[in-house]
């Protein structure tokens, strides 16, 4: 692995060496001592072209406690916002000498561009492009499934899985969809026609528009956000009606079966697609959620710069 | 490739060590056992299973993973973690015996020196070794050691254990530089 860009180009056994690897680092970062010294030198950027709290904070904690020196930088305050090509960009990190590039971009594709145009030498991590892909948050996802629902397995054969909501414009939702299915879990997608994608068909899930009948079959349920301000259109008549046909309100916790864990990417729109009700129950893991994120994201950052410099790229 | 050390010589050995540790931390109570995964690991709970034999208590035993603290990572490509399980009772106030299979360059020991302190401070720490074959890069030395093993640096030491490789004996072969 030279670079994370998308979980397609994920093989099973890496996804599987990445969790396993976030679960023994999450174990170190329960001890007294947080702090690692495997990257020290090593200089890793924030490139984050599009607004984020979680994602950015996350992937900093998480460098800062393998001993990276961080750079953060986003749109608004740089040379971005002037309207600076992503390539010279690119040219200025790489003569700073990042070894590593996280990007949020609101373009999808710009981390394959930022990987594959020689553009600079280091590992390119993509932390969310437009509503392609998002893998760290996949991987922090099936993690915490894994941890609650697992039973000591390392995959997740067999789960039932459900994501619910605004799955046309998630980058969520794609990677997830990916991921869950390489590690054997069923993932079944609950949203009105209009907000999934076209070609859903071929993807490898069950689609349904009801989501009450969805609701008592499913271990794990995955509540998306609403994203307005990627909606140009309108894609259901009001929030009314979109809350009581798919949001998780109390009606439906109690249908839920008595195992099942609530998952949320975050930030929310509580009273919208999740009640607060639901949000702060106990089946919700969105809070361990973000502790899971830095492990992750440790793994991540370890097994891309943690060993010997991967031929490719300029030198 | 030839046998060093056969299985009754290294089940000798353990038991041997099993006592040593015991005289010189007067008994069990204070002692927590570490061993360095993957064979380390093993003959950390076989040390502990010969100390519970004599003393008829349960010794304090666990793993102790080395990767992320060692000085080699950059020149290969990043290993899977290996877990570390360290005892409900910790490592402070405790006479840790950290476990390997092969002390050689004495590089893992000084890593897992690290990886301890990231724990916490125990009262001392010491190294028990199945074989200790020398050329020592580091200012470390064994504590307990099953068998002293000269060799040259182009031989190959082979630990092998039932628990990983099916069978015990310790074996030497001629190799490239490893």
């Amino acid at each position: 692995m030279k670079h994370l860009l998308s979980i397609s180009d994920l093989s099973r056994e890496d996804a599987i060496l990445i969790l396993d690897t976030a679960a023994e680092l999450a174990r170190i970062s329960d001890g007294p001592m947080k702090k690692l010294p495997t990257l020290r030198g090593r200089t890793i950027v924030n490139l984050f072209a599009e607004d984020s709290t979680r994602t950015r904070i996350s992937f900093e904690a998480a460098a800062k406690r393998l001993s990276a020196d961080v750079i953060n930088f986003s749109a608004k305050g740089s040379s971005l916002s002037k309207g600076e090509s992503l390539k010279d960009t690119a040219l200025t990190l790489q003569a700073m000498g990042a070894d590593a590039v996280v990007i949020r971009h609101p373009a999808s594709g710009a981390p394959f561009r930022l990987a594959d145009n020689q553009w600079m030498s280091g590992a390119v991590i993509n932390a969310g492009d437009g509503t392609h892909e998002h893998p760290s948050q996949a991987l922090l996802d099936a993690f915490t499934i894994r941890k609650h629902l697992g039973k000591g397995a390392n995959d997740l054969a067999g789960l039932r899985i459900a994501i619910v909501g605004d799955i046309l414009h998630s980058r969520v939702a794609r990677s997830n969809v990916l991921l869950l299915a390489k590690l054997g879990a069923h993932v079944t997608l609950v949203a009105p026609p209009t907000l999934l994608p076209f070609g859903v068909e071929s993807w490898p899930v069950t689609v349904s528009y009801d989501f009450d009948s969805v609701i008592p079959q499913i271990d794990a349920i995955m509540m998306l956000r609403i994203q307005q301000e990627r909606m140009q259109e309108i894609f259901f008549p009001s929030a009314r009606e979109y809350s009581r046909y798919y949001g998780l309100n109390r009606d439906r916790m109690k249908a839920l079966n008595p195992n099942a864990i609530i998952l949320h990417p975050g930030p929310m729109n509580r009273g919208l697609e999740i009640t607060a009700e639901a949000a702060d129950s106990a089946r919700s893991v969105i809070v361990e959620q973000v502790s899971n994120g830095v492990s992750v994201r440790m793994a991540i950052l370890y097994l891309l710069l943690g060993g010997a410099p991967i031929e490719g790229g300029i030198n | 490739m030839k046998t060093v050390l056969p299985a009754p010589d290294i089940s000798r050995a353990i038991v041997r060590i099993a006592h040593e540790i015991l005289e010189r931390y007067d008994g069990a109570d204070t002692i927590t056992l570490l061993g360095i995964p993957t064979r380390g690991a093993h003959l950390a709970t076989r040390i502990a299973a010969a100390i519970n034999a004599i003393e008829g208590g349960e010794v304090a035993v666990g793993t102790l993973d080395t990767t992320m603290h060692r000085d080699d990572l950059r020149t290969r490509s990043p290993k899977a973690l290996l877990p570390t399980l360290i005892p409900a009772a910790g490592v402070e106030g405790r006479h840790v015996v950290l476990v390997d299979d092969v002390l050689y360059s004495g590089r893992t020991i000084r890593a897992a020196l690290d990886a301890l302190g990231q724990i916490g401070r125990p009262t001392s720490v010491s190294l028990a070794v199945l074989v200790d074959r020398g050329h020592r890069e580091l200012p470390i030395k064994a504590d307990f050691v099953g068998k002293n093993i000269p060799t040259s640096r182009s031989e190959i030491i082979k630990v092998n254990l039932v628990e990983v490789d099916g069978v015990d004996g310790v074996t030497i072969a001629e190799g490239g530089v490893k």
